[in-house]
């Protein structure tokens, strides 16, 4: 417990680490008949290799487009998004997203969603190979008995398990998610989300998610990164969560500065940031 | 309204037919169509039974016409052929029009699809084509054709061409963004992209074109063939009015109206045997 209580102690160590992902002066303009439309304005962000960052705000702070300017869906106006020193172009493997209305082809079976992106990324593998790859990371998710069903015979939370799985399977250097348990009830999201950290441990992995939901945020993440309104939306906050690692949610559900942290996440949400409609 | 009164006679049904509920009920929608059918009959039957109507009753009808209902094998040679094989010629010519502009409509609706420039290019010249009126294709087509057979299929063939090149464009188009952004984020190949992604989204939308592509084929057909001349249903027809056979053009236009629902209906099928089993409605 004293650990928990001083974040000072649980600093990371990342000050020693060369960042792995940088939103360098990152802007996005849409040209509109009606003059320029600012989405995000000059963000600069780091993120080190291994990190776990949330990014929160309310809908229209441009968190989607930012998300897609490291997907490399969609190039920013001003600066640029770099991944271990190389700027981001266009989509690839090496940053999978996993997106909120899972996009699953509904046509094909869980086992065949994950093959489709297996094979197309490592076309030099053995049928063997790709085969395991699928199995195992079906296996994960703890959704090797359903490999052959198609996503409209599974739940919610089975299909977003089956995203992370495609995901994953492709050894991606940045996992993305974008509200990936928002459509989710309460207690598969909290299942989820335990899963999600496990799976984050196991592989190593740099998460970049976004969220609604504040102690989703705080439960996973090494740092939450508070967007102001748009438009022209920039970082407003970056909070660190000093929480021991592993988590547990009861524990950290008794921490008081699990309380500081959430109060402050609403206050920088609620009343510094509110939104118009709020 | 009493409750004994209302569950009594509920019971004893239940009872006594048992087994026999399921065939009931399918009886039991027939009724209403049945009932249409008759009373549309019966109001025939009395605007035509005066004695100066221009229409026979519908038992003239049937009587005039038992030749043609009992046997509609029979071939005296020429023109002179029962309505089943008027119907099969006008069919061959509708397969092979509609299967040509099945394959050129699904293959530049993909094409129109997948590309903006195409899109904007040649989707105002669709616009405006499909609403030509299928019976204004048909002297051109006799310039370029010089002859009826090959004029009356183009004529099917552009008929049918634009719901489905319309309604390809459109599933294409139709895509959820999703489906193309995992398609760029696992940088599938072209041809993965076209048969794990592009075909299956816009299988749905082919088969709304085709349907509406064979009813129009099927409206053309008829009107074609009346000007066309030789064996063809189309002709059928306006021989008879020519011959004055009014009862024979009822009879033909019944048959017309059957096989274009079972045209439909075939469709229908096919698309029920072809269509990814999340994508149906």
């Amino acid at each position: 417990m004293q650990v928990l209580n001083s974040p000072t102690q649980t600093s990371p160590s990342y000050a020693t680490q060369e960042p792995f992902l940088i939103f360098d002066n990152l802007s996005k303009v849409y040209p509109t008949p009606t003059g320029d439309f600012v989405v995000l304005d000059g963000i600069d962000l780091a993120i080190n290799e291994g990190e776990f960052v949330c990014v929160i705000g309310h809908s229209g702070c441009g968190k989607s487009t930012l998300l897609d300017m490291v997907a490399g869906f969609r190039q920013p106006t001003n600066g640029e998004v770099r991944l271990q020193t190389q700027a981001i172009q266009a989509p690839g493997p090496d940053r999978m997203v996993v997106f909120q209305n899972y996009s699953l082809l509904p046509w094909l079976t869980a086992y065949e969603n994950i093959y489709l992106g297996v094979k197309s990324v490592f076309p030099g593998k053995s049928e063997a190979i790709k085969k395991r790859i699928v199995m195992e990371h079906l296996e994960m998710v703890g959704l090797a008995d359903v490999a052959n069903k198609k996503p409209s015979a599974l739940s919610g939370g089975m299909k977003q398990r089956v995203c992370i799985a495609r995901a994953l399977a492709l050894r991606p250097k940045v996992l993305i998610l974008d509200e990936p348990f928002g459509a989710l009830d309460p207690i598969t999201r909290e299942e989820l989300q335990e899963e999600l950290l496990t799976i984050w441990r196991d592989h190593q992995i740099t998460v970049l998610m976004i969220t609604h939901d504040i102690d989703e945020a705080l439960f996973l993440s090494d740092r939450v990164v508070m967007m102001t309104n748009g438009p022209a939306a920039k970082i407003g906050e970056i909070m660190l969560v000093p929480f021991a690692r592993p988590r547990e949610r009861a524990r950290m559900m008794e921490d008081p500065k699990f309380y500081e942290l959430r109060n402050e996440a609403l206050d920088f949400l609620y009343h510094r940031h509110a939104h118009a409609d709020d | 309204m009493t409750a004994p009164l209302d569950i009594r006679p509920a019971r004893s049904r239940f009872n006594l037919q048992k087994f026999a509920n399921s065939s009931l009920d399918a009886l039991k929608g027939l009724v209403p169509p049945a009932v249409a059918i008759l009373i549309f009959l019966v109001i025939w039957q009395v605007l035509t039974m005066g004695p100066d109507a221009n229409l026979p009753t519908p038992v003239r009808t049937v009587q005039e016409t038992w030749e043609l209902i009992i046997n509609p094998f029979f071939n005296y040679g020429g023109t002179d052929k029962g309505l089943f094989w008027q119907v099969w010629t006008s069919l061959q010519r509708v397969a092979l029009g509609f299967t040509l502009a099945a394959v050129v409509g699904i293959a530049l609706g993909i094409l129109v699809g997948t590309s903006s420039l195409m899109y904007s290019a040649l989707d105002p010249l669709f616009q405006i084509l499909r609403t030509v009126p299928p019976l204004a294709w048909l002297p051109i087509s006799l310039a370029a054709f010089q002859q009826a057979n090959p004029s009356a299929i183009f004529v099917i063939f552009i008929t049918a061409i634009w719901p489905i090149i319309i309604n390809t464009t459109e599933g294409v188009r139709q895509i959820p963004q999703d489906y193309n952004n995992v398609a760029r984020v696992l940088q599938l190949s072209k041809s993965e992209y076209f048969f794990k992604i592009l075909f299956p989204a816009t299988v749905p939308y082919i088969f709304t074109g085709l349907r509406i592509g064979i009813g129009l084929s099927w409206l053309a057909i008829v009107a074609a063939e009346m000007l066309i001349g030789g064996v063809g249903i189309g002709f059928f027809i306006w021989d008879a009015w020519n011959s004055s056979r009014i009862s024979d053009i009822i009879i033909a236009i019944l048959y017309v109206g059957i096989v274009g629902l079972l045209l439909d209906r075939l469709i229908v099928f096919i698309g029920g045997l072809v269509l990814p089993e999340e994508q149906k409605q």
